[in-house]
């Protein structure tokens, strides 16, 4: 089967592996790389591909499975639910060109990468404590 | 979950010399379990008990369903191709999945007329467990399979291991001297120290259930079960099993697998058996 999602392990990270496969997951969904009615690969094809425990995929599934944003079907594997949107690709493009220029002005104005994120942290928190007041 | 490899007070003597003492334990079926220790620990008796190549001085082992062992030299025969390596196999055993063997081994790259003694290490270690496989055992024994293998051939081995565990139900034990082998590929542990059972259990509870602390001389060590402690002069550091004293000055953080083998096998007097409540009074 075509695999949709390939996952990589940072053995060095100190996070555990089945939340490094989680984690890439949600990240997928984010990006719109995975969308609804999408299939996971099986744990064999994940553990043929990292060597590793098939317990620790199915638990990375289980994980995803709690959150609501997977679901297994017994016999068929493991599918992304329906209703899960990530943001539409025309949403995402248009977001992040603005976002490439934003960064393009910020370099012209002398921030490095470090401001930068620091910058980025920064308004993303003012903003939730906006929507919140 | 019913228990695949069931170990119960295991002693075996070679003369006048115990190889094993007292040992019990209990893998439950599906788990690949990592079996741990020093050079001298029992390792390969304890293998060799469990697939019936040696017999127990007192004590039991039950293997439910049948066992297949793959030993340290990966015993093959040079002069045979790897065809004839698995009409050999046909010949010898009960069952035989000798279309799977043929079609992973091509998977693998491996010439089926290549004589087996021109095969890398890699390959042959492949075309071992792939032989091992092929019985169809319920419980797979591997002793020392990744050894004098490269790090790429250390992963493909261990990728047909994995996946054989993802398709059907096997069991697995596999001894190794480098732990960081083992972490992503195992979810039991089993610790031998000088002939005695120090640890067994499953990986993430035995994880869950440990602590790595940190903290100057004197911090309060009342009421912890310390596995293993390291001292300076001003700071103490220690692998403590459940809770820890209250003394506010401990740091705290889980430990990772290697630590947690390394601070067992330094004090040889600690144990964690988890798994055996209620099996032994």
């Amino acid at each position: 089967m075509f695999c949709l999602i390939e996952f990589t392990l940072d053995r060095s990270s100190g996070v555990s592996t089945y939340l490094q496969l989680a984690h890439q997951v949600k990240q997928a969904l984010r990006l719109g790389t995975l969308r609804p009615g999408d299939q996971l690969p099986t744990a064999r094809e994940v553990v043929e591909s990292l060597a590793i425990n098939p317990n620790t995929v199915l638990k990375a599934y289980r994980e995803l499975e709690r959150e609501g944003l997977v679901e297994g079907r017994p016999g068929m594997g493991t599918f992304v639910r329906q209703g899960v949107a990530g943001p539409t690709l025309a949403d995402h493009t248009r977001v992040r060109r603005g976002l490439e220029a934003w960064v393009r002005d910020a370099r012209a104005a002398g921030l490095d990468q470090e401001d930068l994120r620091v910058l980025f942290a920064v308004v993303i928190a003012d903003l939730a404590k906006e929507d919140v007041a | 979950m019913s228990a695949a490899l069931e170990v119960t007070g295991l002693g075996v003597r070679y003369r006048r010399t115990w190889a094993l003492r007292d040992c019990s334990l209990s893998v439950p079926a599906g788990r690949v379990a990592a079996l741990v220790g020093p050079n001298g620990a029992g390792k390969t008796t304890l293998m060799h008990t469990a697939v019936g190549l040696l017999r127990a001085t007192e004590g039991s082992v039950r293997v439910a369903g049948e066992a297949a062992f793959v030993a340290q030299d990966k015993p093959l025969y040079d002069d045979f191709t790897v065809a004839e390596m698995l009409t050999f196999g046909l010949r010898t055993n009960r069952r035989w999945d000798g279309e799977a063997a043929a079609a992973r081994l091509a998977g693998l790259g491996i010439p089926l007329k290549r004589k087996v003694g021109g095969l890398s290490g890699g390959q042959q270690a492949q075309v071992a467990v792939t032989l091992a496989l092929a019985s169809r055992p319920d419980l797979l024994v591997l002793d020392e399979p990744l050894a004098n293998l490269d790090p790429l051939a250390r992963h493909d081995v261990m990728r047909t291991i994995m996946a054989e565990t993802a398709g059907r139900e096997l069991t697995v034990l596999l001894s190794s001297h480098v732990v960081s082998d083992l972490e992503e590929t195992c979810d039991w542990l089993i610790v031998l120290n000088g002939g005695r059972m120090q640890v067994s259990g499953d990986i993430e509870e035995l994880l869950d259930d440990h602590l790595v602390l940190t903290g100057p001389v004197g911090a309060s060590e009342a009421g912890m079960r310390v596995v293993s402690a390291g001292r300076t002069d001003r700071q103490v550091g220690l692998l403590v099993r459940g809770a820890p004293s209250p003394d506010p000055r401990w740091q705290a953080r889980r430990p990772g697998l290697e630590e947690l083998v390394m601070g067992y096998l330094r004090n040889p007097e600690s144990t964690a058996m988890p798994a055996l409540t209620g099996v032994r009074p």
